[in-house]
């Protein structure tokens, strides 16, 4: 089984981003592995850990750095990585998803693949989509809840109103992942140890010929507004809480 | 003028929430084209009327339902919009929206962007949250036609009565069964949706219990809002995933945020510091969500909540 693992790396969450120039932020912040990508390895992991045999290939677009996060994610249990390096801040879903298919098409067709549902970066929401039109395999995102029964993937996405819907997916298939999925692991030392050994394939994005098609560019970044210090609503909790309603009715909010 | 083309969600067989809003955007543009799957209700119709919606094509697949065959539904709600001429399609940017968007999007080749925050039909910008709402991003779509989701209350709705046509599109392509859609049920509280919320409650870990949400819940009925909670919470297994705010939960822009025991962290913040009005409750004066609210009570909230219920109730 040959099971594929869609890994960005990303600016921490706690990270400040600062925008320099018109397009670029400070690139010199802590960066982790995507959070939903990791629940994407945690299912991968685990698929290769039940079914006995098999291999876990992590594949990731982006800078030279981006070998943190492919150590991460082997410390995890992937087995080995492809980088695609590329110096660009932001490479669009299109190209990624290019750069991905490409990499799939030389180590070999999916049995399956994870990704997130999301980069917390761009927040394009669609690589998978876009790969999955690439290699013309069926994708579903947003997923809570996988197996796999023989060819099938039988998947819960989460929808809105609190609802969930239940699908059928022929494999091989494109998972997207949500929280709740699972719970990723923490890697132990041994681990961590082990990952520095295992394989990272790296080639220049350059050395493929693919081109963004996607019709979509990036005209600028702009710091997000700050909100401000809150008005403490003072007194007992009874006045306080009345003010807050005086407030609220004021606004026309009840 | 132009014509803008809005793909019509049905959720738990009613017209989303949300779809007015978009319906908003969208009249920014031209003449609004709904797009719905297999049928619409009646009532949904007079609905989208009282938003200006003039014309609804009701995508339909032979013998099949499209709505449990997402591949062939994207395929057809992208041949539909090709034979209609828009110049955009539009959409909520929910689970489903989405999916959809991106399945007719591909199929048209057109350019997309999910979770729009803005949109300008002159230039054909739109704006989008970058890092979890630390930036925003201004991207250009650079051929028509385009698709845009747009994140659930960016926009009002624009009251304007209208009568509206309908009209058929039958799919004639390929039925791809590849993704079958089997079953849909209900998860979690059944409460009100938190991302079409104008109002919603939060209980961070200090809630203690799945229980003790019960103090929310009175609270939120009264004005009726929807419950989140915190990660913290969530892990902790007061309350589903499917209540999480934040990064890794739901993004929310409700009119009023209402957080209950929340630190105030920029993982939470990241999922609703969009909203209108945030109200912290908590027993820290220096909590750090004191220092990115808008109204601030300190206190304990279980002495909080039920006084603001009381209060809240007498006001009805
Ligand atoms: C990758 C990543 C993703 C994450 N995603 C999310 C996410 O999506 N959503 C999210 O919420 N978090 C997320 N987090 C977690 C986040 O960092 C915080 O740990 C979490 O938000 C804290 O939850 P909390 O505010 O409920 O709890 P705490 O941090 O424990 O804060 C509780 C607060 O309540 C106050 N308090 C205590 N008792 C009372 C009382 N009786 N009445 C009133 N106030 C009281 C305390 O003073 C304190 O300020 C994420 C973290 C990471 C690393
Ligand atoms: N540069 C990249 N390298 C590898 N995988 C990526 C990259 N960008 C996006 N992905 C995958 O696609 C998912 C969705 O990303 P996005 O479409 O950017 O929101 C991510 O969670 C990753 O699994």
């Amino acid at each position: 089984m040959r099971i594929y693992v869609c890994i960005k790396q990303v600016p921490d969450s706690e990270a400040i981003i600062k925008i320099v120039g018109d397009t670029e932020y400070n690139r010199e912040v802590v960066y982790v592995v995507n959070p939903y990508d990791e629940y994407g390895v945690e299912e991968a992991v685990r698929l290769k850990e039940n079914n006995g045999d098999g291999e876990v290939i992590a594949v990731c677009v982006g800078g030279e750095g981006a070998v943190s996060a492919l150590r991460t994610v082997m410390a995890m249990g992937v087995d080995r990585s492809v980088l695609v390096k590329t110096g660009e801040q932001f490479v669009g879903s299109d190209l990624t998803a290019q750069a991905l298919a490409w990499v799939i098409e030389q180590e070999g067709p999916a049995d399956i693949i994870f990704a997130g549902k999301q980069s917390m970066d761009s927040e394009g929401m669609q690589t998978p989509y876009r790969l999955g039109a690439q290699i013309g395999l069926p994708v579903v995102s947003n997923v809570v809840n996988f197996s796999l029964e023989k060819t099938t993937a039988l998947v819960q996405r989460e929808m809105g109103g609190g609802l969930r819907e239940s699908l059928t997916v022929k494999t091989p298939c494109i998972i997207g992942a949500n929280k709740g999925l699972n719970e990723p692991r923490y890697p132990k030392m041994h681990a961590i140890l082990k990952a520095k050994k295992k394989e990272i394939k790296v080639l220049d994005i350059a050395e493929l010929t693919i081109q963004d098609n996607s019709g979509v560019q990036l005209k600028g970044l702009h710091p997000a507004e700050d909100r401000s210090e809150a008005r403490i609503l003072e007194g007992t909790a009874e006045e306080a809480v009345s003010s807050l309603v005086d407030i609220l009715a004021e606004q026309r909010i009840i | 003028m132009s014509k803008i083309g809005v793909f019509i969600e049905i959720v738990d067989q009613a017209l989303g929430k949300s779809v007015p809003g978009v319906v908003g955007a969208a009249c920014r543009g031209g003449d609004v084209v709904g797009f719905v799957l297999d049928d619409l209700a009646d009532k949904d119709r007079e609905l989208l009327e009282e938003y200006g919606v003039t014309e609804v094509v009701v995508v339909g697949g032979r013998e099949v339902a499209l709505s449990e065959l997402p591949v062939s539904a994207g395929l057809a709600l992208a041949d539909a919009v090709k034979a209609s001429g828009v110049k955009a399609l539009l959409g909520v940017s929910s689970s489903t929206g989405n999916d959809l968007l991106t399945r007719a999007a591909l199929s048209l080749q057109a350019p997309l962007v999910l979770d729009c925050t803005g949109i300008d039909f002159n230039t054909n910008c739109v704006r989008k949250s970058h890092f979890s709402g630390k930036a925003t991003a201004t991207l250009q779509l650079t051929a028509a036609p385009f698709v845009c989701g747009i994140r659930p209350n960016s926009f009002d709705p624009v009251p304007e009565k209208v009568a509206c046509t309908i009209t058929k599109f039958e799919y004639a392509g390929p039925i791809d069964d590849a993704i079958t859609v089997t079953g849909v049920e209900k998860s979690g509280s059944g409460r009100k949706d938190l991302a079409e919320a104008d109002i919603i409650i939060t209980g961070g870990r200090p809630i203690g219990s799945s229980e003790n949400f019960k103090i929310l819940e009175e609270c939120a009925d009264t004005i009726d809002a929807a419950i989140g909670a915190s990660r913290a919470a969530v892990d902790a297994g007061y309350a589903p995933h499917s209540m999480q705010v934040g990064l890794t939960g739901k993004i929310v822009s409700p009119k009023l945020y209402i957080g209950c025991g929340l630190s105030g962290s920029v993982q939470h913040f990241a999922g609703m510091k969009s909203s209108k009005l945030i109200v912290g409750i908590n027993t820290d004066k220096d909590a750090p969500i004191f220092s990115k609210s808008d109204y601030g009570i300190i206190g304990d909230l279980f002495e909080v909540v039920p006084l603001l219920t009381r209060q809240l109730q007498k006001r009805r």
